[in-house]
């Protein structure tokens, strides 16, 4: 008991005294989580319209698939993407396992069916009729799709935090294709791991609340948004 | 011009449109009557190519649009505007809402200015440009429907019910904004409408749609009194469907033997003809008791059975031999001293009944 106080003693003073290692490790999650994001958006709210609009044979089985790719264990997308980045894989030449790209790229892999999922949800919280409406008033498809994007922007965007949360949260994908390499692959959740084990309890202590408070400010700007 | 040509719509098992054919001329109201569920809607979001039919032929200016490849449909949906039963607001302002479908045809920002606040003018909106439109009334979005769909000066607005959740007062704006349309634009205008008055009040001519099928195509006139079928009369009004036969003609007044008793009516129908009889419940007229008994020909004496007052109305129920229905005013209702059980005599014009040839 006592040794969880004092580690949350010692884990507040890391924070408040702006500890470098602290600093950089929650910089780089950040930037890794960030991009690992926007990609995913860029690929996934595109590929979720197209589903959601054109009526093709598989649709319902496709559309399974990608649910039951919500579940994706972390671990087994560091999996995939080590055996295509591996120095054996077919894009090992890039040399980007154990590199920052590797954990965006497997990070961006973890969270696509989750956002596309999401992107599905959005889009057919659409009423069927502002979908008629905007079909009736001339738009071609690209024009639809990109209306009903907006309509549904608040629960999109709600997809694409989620997306976020659970891309700063693994660890699995971020450990096997990063390494934890200290001041070039640790993230927050490596980190935590690494030195619990070590029982370097404050700073996991300090890094856990870090984790937490992004998680807040994020839910946070989301409500925000969603307000408006 | 727009032509349906023996169109089939079936939603799985179910049966919408059973060969619908009829044809809308340019620059006219054309109003579907019917009621609920019985495929106007349908109607109308086929010809907004919303739905794909199962068989038949939609012509739009002679090009059937059943077999167009989707670029050619937005080609031509361009020239239509739909308007739904319940408007949805896009988001942003209403000046975002009106503006959509010119953004969607690249229309430059300043032309669109220009046509969003006629567009405003017209529906009686103007300074509303920066309002959300999520904050507006239900009549009040509906305008904004209109003239979103006007915007884009369309050759066919097509209205699904417009008036159907509104109060009477926005009602009677959007009537008289559809008639404003129809005479300072010559648009053609395409209505449905489950309120048969509504249908008086604006269309050219109206087709009455039953169970997916079209009744009857013809002026208000022509379908209100000269209805061709019982699903029809029913449909618009007419109370009083009576069954009988002809036993006499005299240079068009036939004499029509119904149940015993003996009813004139307008008719060049022979002798021995099965007929149905069609009365709308406002043309019988009650006899005050003092009153002079004039030569009229069909009177009858009956007891009064049902009375149910609707508004400043009364309808009433009389057997007199022949079961009637009567629509008077409440001020006639009592100033004739009529009540329930009571005796009355009443009776109709030869003219105001429409006989049609019934076929056994």
């Amino acid at each position: 008991m006592n040794e969880i106080a004092e580690g949350i003693v010692q884990a507040i003073q890391l924070i408040v005294s702006l500890d470098e290692e602290v600093i950089e490790i929650t910089a780089r999650s950040l930037l890794i989580s960030l991009s690992a994001t926007l990609i995913a958006s860029l690929i996934a709210i595109p590929i979720g319209g197209f589903i959601h609009f054109k009526e093709f044979g598989g649709k319902r089985g496709l559309i399974t698939i990608i649910q039951t790719l919500y579940a994706l264990p972390t671990v087994l997308a560091g999996l995939l993407v080590f055996l295509f980045l591996s120095r054996s894989g077919p894009f090992g030449f890039f040399g980007l396992m154990f590199t920052p790209t590797g954990m965006v790229i497997g990070q961006t892999v973890l969270i696509i069916p989750l956002m596309v999922g999401m992107t599905l949800i959005a889009l057919s919280g659409v009423s069927r009729t502002k979908q008629d409406t905007v079909i009736s008033l001339g738009a071609t498809g690209f024009q639809t799709v990109t209306t009903l994007v907006k309509e549904a922007r608040f629960a999109i965007l709600g997809g694409i935090i989620l997306g976020f949360g659970r891309a700063i949260s693994e660890v699995g994908a971020a450990m096997i294709i990063g390494g934890n390499i200290r001041g070039y692959t640790r993230v927050l959740t490596t980190a935590i791991a690494l030195e619990t084990s070590m029982g370097n309890l404050s700073l996991s202590i300090a890094l856990g609340i870090i984790l937490l408070a992004i998680a807040m400010v994020v839910t946070g700007f989301l409500f925000l948004v969603q307000e408006r | 011009m727009i032509e349906f040509d023996h169109v089939v719509m079936n939603f799985g098992e179910k049966h919408v449109l059973k060969e619908v054919s009829f044809t809308i001329r340019d620059g006219e109201i054309f109003t579907f009557i019917g009621p609920s569920g019985s495929g106007k809607t349908t109607i109308l979001r086929l010809i907004d190519m919303l739905e794909r039919s199962t068989a038949g032929g939609i012509l739009i200016d002679g090009t059937d649009v059943t077999t167009l490849r989707d670029r050619e449909k937005i080609a031509v949906r361009r020239k239509m505007s739909m308007v739904f039963q319940k408007p949805a607001p896009l988001r942003g302002s209403v000046f975002d809402n009106i503006a959509v479908g010119l953004r969607f045809r690249n229309v430059d920002e300043q032309e669109i200015t220009a046509r969003v606040s006629e567009a405003l003018d017209l529906i009686g909106l103007s300074g509303y440009e920066r309002r959300k439109a999520g904050t507006l009334s239900g009549g009040e979005m509906q305008r904004v429907a209109i003239a979103r769909a006007v915007a884009t000066k369309p050759d066919v607005l097509l209205l699904d019910e417009p008036t159907a959740n509104l109060d009477p007062v926005s009602t009677e704006k959007i009537e008289r904004l559809i008639s404003a349309l129809k005479e300072r634009f010559g648009i053609t205008v395409v209505l449905s409408t489950h309120d048969m008055v509504q249908g008086q009040r604006l269309a050219d001519r109206i087709a009455v749609v039953i169970d997916g099928r079209i009744g009857q195509v013809g002026t208000s006139m022509e379908i209100f009194y000269h209805p061709m079928n019982r699903a029809v009369a029913h449909m618009v009004g007419v109370e009083n469907i009576l069954e009988g036969r002809i036993v006499a003609n005299e240079e068009g007044l036939a004499t029509v033997e119904i149940d015993g008793s003996l009813i004139l009516a307008v008719s060049p129908l022979p002798p021995g003809t099965p007929v149905t009889l069609f009365m709308r419940p406002e043309d019988i007229i009650f006899i005050a008791k003092d009153s002079i008994r004039t030569s009229a020909r069909n009177v009858f004496a009956g007891r009064i059975t049902k009375v149910i007052p609707i508004g400043p109305m009364v309808r009433l129920k009389v057997d007199a031999g022949i079961r009637v229905t009567a629509v008077i005013t409440r001020r006639s209702f009592e100033e004739l001293g009529l009540a329930l059980g009571k005796e009355t005599e009443f009776t109709f014009k030869a003219t105001a009944i429409h006989v049609v040839e019934r076929f056994e």
